[in-house]
């Protein structure tokens, strides 16, 4: 049996042991989640194709056969298009989806949120989409002459109002 | 299910035994997660809100004013953030550390569910207060968990937008993310703290403070390391760069990389999964209980003393329902009841000199009477021979009895030593049963039905109902928590106990005055 003394050392003991437990595993082993020697590109849009179907212009005998509270000149169908992207990387191509639209009745916007690991250095990027529902060729088109730096994250974005796809290179907010 | 148990108990009796070396049995912090856990809580609480003062949010500013309390005011705030942060961390072993062994010992099932389901999502919770602490700082690690934590709820698809595009590049980040932020980061805790009481809803005189010796062990501990190896933010973050290599803190963000790296519907699945076991578990498989402690009104005079004792608020005190000219009777919630009978020691019927009539008291175990006891004991008494005999009541949560009884040791069983009715101890010597009595069961500090081991002590030591009567000469009483692993120190016990009667005056029956029931006398 350990002596009073022996009691206070051991109880000593067990808090630092705790102490340095807690301690080093608050912060250690690091973690390497990403390569030191690469870069990433995000590529990430919400953005609504067309129609699937055009709007109909509604005769006058079938608005008035409508309940009063749901007449309207025209009938719409609500689901979109799929969208169709494709990210070429020195012209060849890195990555090709197909964005199905979003929500139950398939109205809502197609999505995209990619990140792409590459060696850093000059890229040549690009990018295109089409929103219209057409088979072949593309709506929007971008290339981008990148040099990028190692662990650079760039990204791309793409907003119809400012022309298609862009490079975000903005700074935080003061 | 079983085996995996008994592995967690047996890990949790041999690391208590052997904290049990260095400390007294109220210090072991094995024995006090719950109230350690409180403890931690505050210390979060109390820093966190000296740390708030100084913290400011927003996009550049939250880093800031984070490296200002390190930097500039180390003495005080940046203590006070170590202590937040180390203290979290505490908080979150402890947590999880009780959960394990209350799973070992069997306490998460049957009427314990309730706790059980409670405490796993307390337990959810902390760790949300956590990671969302982790985002305020707004350095490279705040970074890479935000940017982890939204990619993989987008995985869900249930958003119009990727939450993950706030972090998409500099530009997108906007100042009103850390106030939300901040407010999950208060409100969870409180949240936390609102189901904290909820989880100790079925418990009675729950332990949510540490003795002082431990609280002051664990607080020196904190502040020692607080000041030793403060905590410090990594470099501040940059959308614009990827944060290669990050300082995890393992005891929230252990599942990190596997987030990042594992297909999202995998890590999904298998958190769903983790989390709808856990709170499944009492019933996997569900436990077959004996039935609760049930009221014989004929015999229940509505002393309240087993109210008083019940360790799981399972008795409540009713309006008398049958005319009898007592205020009050016990009534059993069933939901409530775990069924250690304890509530059975402390009624004052419970009384093994009666003879008129069945003995049944005012509360029983109707699975393990008191009758049935006193049948056991009786057995076993007969049993005995020689100079030295002893009769062992062991509850069956601790010391193992198996293939202890001879000829000069009597064993009988209980559902916790709590269930034992001081009067049985006078009753075995004045019927000479045995030479002496011996009570065991779970180690010091650690009754497996929480307050057995403190009642029966304090009924002992006559200073709770019901009193054993003065004329039980102590020397020919003991009692031994010893815990699971405690078979070698019973022996040796019962051996120096046996050497002690053996020398003492044979027992002299207590004198019968005629007309009088021994009954009356207690």
């Amino acid at each position: 049996m350990l002596g009073q003394a022996g009691r206070w050392a051991g109880q000593a003991l067990f808090y630092a042991v705790a102490a340095i437990v807690t301690g080093v595993f608050a912060t250690w082993p690091t973690w390497t989640s990403f390569p030191v020697d690469r870069a990433q590109i995000k590529i990430a849009f919400a953005h609504g194709g067309a129609r699937k179907e055009a709007c109909r212009k509604l005769s006058a005998q079938e608005i008035a056969e409508l309940p009063v509270r749901e007449r309207r000149p025209s009938d719409c169908g609500r689901e979109r298009v799929p969208l169709r992207f494709e990210l070429r990387l020195h012209d060849e191509v890195l990555l090709a989806r197909t964005l199905p639209p979003s929500g139950l009745s398939r109205d809502g916007p197609s999505q995209l949120y990619e990140k792409l690991a590459v060696p850093a250095g000059r890229h040549v990027v690009t990018v295109r989409l089409a929103d219209s529902g057409r088979r072949e060729g593309f709506d929007f088109e971008s290339r981008f002459e990148l040099e990028l730096r190692p662990r650079q994250s760039l990204a791309i974005d793409f907003e119809p109002d400012r022309g298609g796809f862009f490079v975000r290179r903005g700074r935080a907010e003061p | 299910m079983r085996r995996l148990r008994t592995l967690v108990r047996a890990a949790f009796d041999r690391a208590e035994a052997l904290l049990g070396t260095v400390f007294p049995p109220a210090w072991n912090p094995l024995l006090q997660l719950g109230a350690l856990g409180f403890f931690f809580y505050w210390i979060v609480v109390a820093s966190g809100i000296y740390v708030y003062v100084f913290f400011d949010t927003g996009i550049t500013e939250a880093y800031a004013s984070v490296e200002y309390m390190t930097r500039e005011q180390w003495y005080l705030a940046g203590v006070m953030r170590s202590f937040h942060r180390y203290a979290s961390d505490a908080l979150v072993i402890v947590a999880v550390l009780h959960l394990l062994r209350e799973f070992g010992q069997d306490r998460y099932r049957g009427v314990r569910w309730f706790s059980w389901v409670t405490g796993v999502v307390v337990l959810v919770l902390v760790f949300v207060a956590g990671i969302t602490g982790y985002w305020l700082v707004w350095d490279r690690l705040a970074q890479y968990v935000a940017i982890v934590t939204t990619e993989w709820f987008d995985a869900l698809g249930i958003f119009g937008e990727p939450v993950a595009r706030n972090f998409l590049a500099p530009d997108t980040l906007d100042s009103r993310f850390f106030t939300l932020m901040a407010f999950i980061h208060i409100a969870v805790p409180l949240i936390a703290l609102i189901l904290l009481w909820v989880h100790l809803q079925r418990v009675t005189k729950p332990r949510i403070d540490p003795p002082r010796g431990l609280a002051l062990g664990a607080f020196l501990s904190l502040l020692l390391l607080s000041l030793v190896h403060p905590a410090v933010s990594q470099p501040p973050a940059d959308l614009a760069t990827v944060p290669g290599e990050v300082g995890l803190d393992w005891f929230y963000l252990a599942a990190y990389p596997l987030l990042e790296r594992l297909p999202a519907p995998l890590t999904w699945g298998t958190a769903l999964f983790l989390f709808a076991t856990a709170l499944a578990i009492p019933w996997l498989p569900p436990l077959r209980m004996a039935r609760p402690a049930r009221v014989d009104l004929e015999n229940c005079n509505g002393c309240a003393r087993c109210f008083a004792d019940c360790p799981y608020a399972a008795i409540t005190m009713v309006p008398r329902s049958d005319g009898a000219p007592y205020a009050a009777e016990a009534r059993v919630d069933p939901s409530l009841c775990v069924r250690c009978g304890i509530c059975a020691g402390a009624c004052p019927t419970a009384m093994p000199f009666r003879r008129a009539g069945a003995l049944s008291p005012g509360i029983d175990l109707p699975d393990r009477s008191i009758a049935f006891l006193r049948e056991r004991v009786e057995a076993e008494g007969a049993r005995l021979a020689g100079p030295g005999r002893i009769m062992v009541f062991g509850c069956e949560e601790g010391v193992p009895l198996e293939d202890l009884a001879s000829d000069r040791v009597g064993v009988v069983r209980l559902a916790c030593a709590g269930q034992l009715p001081p009067s049985f101890v006078d009753w075995v010597l004045a019927r000479e049963l045995a030479d002496g009595v011996l009570v065991t069961g779970c180690a010091e500090n650690a009754c497996h039905a929480r307050f057995g081991i403190t009642w029966t002590e304090a009924r002992f030591a006559r200073t709770r109902d019901p009193h054993l009567r003065k004329r039980v000469p102590s020397e020919r009483l003991r009692t031994l928590w010893a815990g699971r692993l405690g078979r070698k120190t019973l022996e040796a016990e019962l051996e120096a106990f046996a050497r002690t009667l053996e020398a003492l005056p044979p027992v002299t029956p207590p004198r019968r005055v005629p007309g009088l029931r021994e009954a009356a006398e207690v």
